[in-house]
């Protein structure tokens, strides 16, 4: 049986409203006109099932119905993009400016998050905006832009092609900054840790951030470690070479850490200078580990003493390295007694 | 079609404990734990991604013979389904947290994952007593009664002797008795009053100020000593009070070194896990060992919500308190004996009250 004979006397059982009372004759002619049409198509002995009636049906073509392929390739589907959208998911595939962003490794739901940043990627042209930006920061050599002058003194400095490559890698926002900012900062670390040229630029390599925020900060920091905590000149020096990022670590954590490595672990000035890496570390870690080889009686940090246990050591290693080699105690053993703290 | 991450995120419900170390706000630990939760849901393999048609100009094969370039379909997957554009699968994990320990004190910390979260509730309702550890030190006096606070008075502390501590101590725990006895709701001069009080079920009902249950002294070695303590609804400032209370009637001044919590209700601080295992195998481990606890405590908040509208009648009111003290039944001893055996002792009762109910 055709199975259009139900969908007929469907359409002609629907419950009309009263608004549409007028139309309800129009509907009544526009069904034998398509139950004329079900018919001839029936009669022509085609294998389609019709599941809607289409009322414009004598306009337009049916859906079904077969077409060339020459028309089929000229039919242009338009996309149906949402105008607005709180992602930028809806647009990726269409937009050829974020699809190649995708591909070349940009983070779009992280920067998505910042305001405006959305839009504004939408809107740029591929070719015009983003290529040219992204071939410099290749290179790393054009001269004739900004961003080229910036680089230009980098080199000008001696900063080898690399460390300049690492530093904006590390830190983007230093092509934003101006050629005097720049050379303010570097003549400040110069001046103020008394380094050498060499060293200064070593340091800003590893921490590029330094060159980035605000000084005031850091000159706090070297304040405090001169004053408050007492180290001379060269220590200060030798700290700040082995880890920067000291400069600009919490002034408060800072503090607490030395003050515990120093007043209750019992260890000189001098060998806190040698091992700075026990400053960047963490402190809870620290206490506990120094409280257990208290408590084992192995607490020993004079290299002139036996059984002499250096701070990197101390903090460096992994739990389990620690206690079997240190400690010489089991990893049991040592969260026991963690939990007594 | 449930991918390996949503089938790790529907596993995460229930509640486990973390040993807070000192010093750490306790929002710290949830924070870490929530991250630690989420890094390994977002580690798992994301959905393959959706393929979607498109047309692409190839050039003709080998069967045909003109050099025509022809459409050929094929399916592609979508850029809309790429990590980079989609995130992290998952954004949010609900930990919370059962009750507080503030930054000074150490100790156990019930945390409650997913589903876990609303039994937390049930559990704070439930007036589980907690077993503290408190070091205090005699000689001074501060102003936030810990020794890291502004010393306020000195005194000497060479007159205080074992007896003497434990004389005050007794003192301190028979008044607190007292006021146990009236917050409990409960006539003393009724025999069911005299047994319950025999077996220790005596516990208070409704808003009680910080009652002490159990109080002695573990270590004297002066100027330092150690207090261990079961209460129901402290706050750690209150034992700290405490101890300065202490030197107060000793004549002398104390401040406290150190609180530490060993125990939140069925939450033993053998169970609890320490900083190296807030990950999420560790956490599932701990939510699978407790997930006994769990329903019991689910339970029996359940059957207090019911009994609530009813509390006009009495007998459901010694229903509700036995039921209640029948988990707490392990928890009020002094000797505290660390057994699992609150199981069986709540079965009994369940069965007798379905008996009675009906």
């Amino acid at each position: 049986m055709h199975v259009c004979q139900p969908c007929v006397s469907l359409l002609l059982s629907r419950p009309l409203s009263a608004a549409l009372q007028q139309s309800t004759r129009a509907l009544h002619q526009r069904a034998h006109l398509t139950l004329l049409q079900h018919t001839l198509i029936e009669l022509s002995c085609s294998s389609y099932v019709l599941s809607s009636v289409d009322l414009d049906a004598a306009v337009h073509p049916s859906p079904l119905q077969e077409i060339s392929e020459e028309e089929a390739v000229q039919i242009h589907v338009p996309s149906a993009l949402p105008p607005e959208s709180s992602t930028l998911r809806p647009y990726v595939d269409e937009s050829e400016t974020l699809s190649k962003l995708v591909q070349l490794g940009v983070n779009l739901w992280k920067l998505e998050q910042r305001p405006n940043v959305g839009s504004m990627l939408v809107r740029l042209d591929f070719d015009a905006d983003v290529a040219p930006k992204l071939l410099l920061l290749k290179d790393l050599g054009v001269e004739e832009t900004k961003l080229g002058q910036l680089v230009s003194y980098l080199k000008s400095k001696k900063f080898s092609k690399q460390s300049v490559a690492a530093m904006v890698s590390k830190a983007p926002y230093l092509l934003n900054f101006s050629v005097e900012r720049l050379d303010n900062r570097l003549g400040f670390f110069q001046k103020q840790l008394g380094l050498s040229a060499e060293k200064t630029r070593d340091v800003v390599t590893r921490l590029p951030k330094l060159l980035c925020g605000s000084l005031e900060p850091i000159k706090e920091n070297l304040k405090v470690c001169e004053l408050e905590f007492g180290f001379r000149g060269n220590e200060i020096q030798h700290i700040v070479t082995t880890v920067p990022k000291v400069l600009i670590a919490n002034k408060r954590k800072l503090t607490q850490i030395f003050d515990f490595v120093h007043n209750t672990m019992d260890v000189p000035h001098s060998l806190i200078a040698k091992f700075p890496q026990v400053l960047n570390a963490k402190f809870l870690r620290i206490r506990e580990r120094h409280l257990f080889l208290e408590y084992l009686g192995r607490a020993q940090y004079q290299p002139s003493q036996p059984n002499y246990i250096s701070l990197d050591r101390l903090v460096f290693l992994p739990d389990e390295v620690f206690c079997s080699e240190v400690a010489l105690a089991t990893l049991e053993d040592f969260e026991r007694f963690q939990k007594t703290l | 079609m449930t991918t390996q991450a949503v089938r790790l995120f529907r596993k995460m419900n229930g509640l486990f404990a973390v040993y807070k170390p000192q010093g750490v706000h306790w929002k710290h630990v949830r924070d870490s734990t929530e991250s630690n939760l989420l890094k390994a849901l977002n580690s798992c393999p994301p959905p393959a991604p959706q393929l979607a048609l498109q047309f692409q100009l190839l050039s003709g094969g080998e069967n045909c013979s003109s050099k025509d370039v022809v459409l050929s379909p094929s399916m592609v997957p979508t850029l809309a389904d790429h990590p980079l554009v989609t995130g992290p699968q998952f954004h949010k994990v609900h930990v919370g947290v059962g009750h507080r320990l503030d930054a000074f004190s150490s100790g156990v910390l019930v945390l409650g994952v997913g589903k876990g979260n609303g039994v937390l509730e049930h559990l704070c309702k439930s007036h589980v007593t907690r077993d503290y550890t408190l070091e205090g030190e005699f000689g001074k006096a501060t102003d936030n009664f810990t020794h890291t606070g502004r010393v306020i008075e000195k005194t000497t502390y060479d007159h205080v002797t074992l007896d003497k501590l434990e004389r005050v101590l007794a003192m301190i725990q028979g008044a607190n008795q007292k006021a146990l006895i009236t917050y409990s709701q409960v006539d003393l001069h009724t025999q069911e009053a005299y047994e319950l009080a025999v077996r220790g079920l005596l516990y208070p009902h409704g808003k009680s100020p910080p009652i002490l249950t159990g109080l002695r002294c573990i270590h004297f070695n002066p100027p330092n000593f150690t207090l261990e303590v079961q209460c129901v609804n402290e706050t750690q400032k209150y034992l700290r009070k405490l101890i300065h209370e202490v030197g107060l009637e000793l004549r002398t001044s104390a401040v406290c070194s150190g609180v530490r919590r060993t125990r939140d209700g069925p939450f033993k601080v053998e169970n609890a896990l320490t900083r190296q295992h807030w990950t999420a195998d560790s956490i599932m481990q701990a939510i699978a060992h407790f997930s006994k606890t769990t329903r019991k405590i689910r339970k029996s908040g359940m059957y207090r919500q019911t009994a609530g509208p009813l509390n006009s009648s009495t007998q459901v009111q010694e229903q509700t308190r036995s039921q209640t003290e029948q988990i707490n039944l392990e928890h009020v001893e002094l000797s505290s004996s660390t057994s699992d055996t609150v199981v069986d002792r709540e079965t009994p009762v369940t069965l007798s009250e379905g008996r009675t109910k009906q």
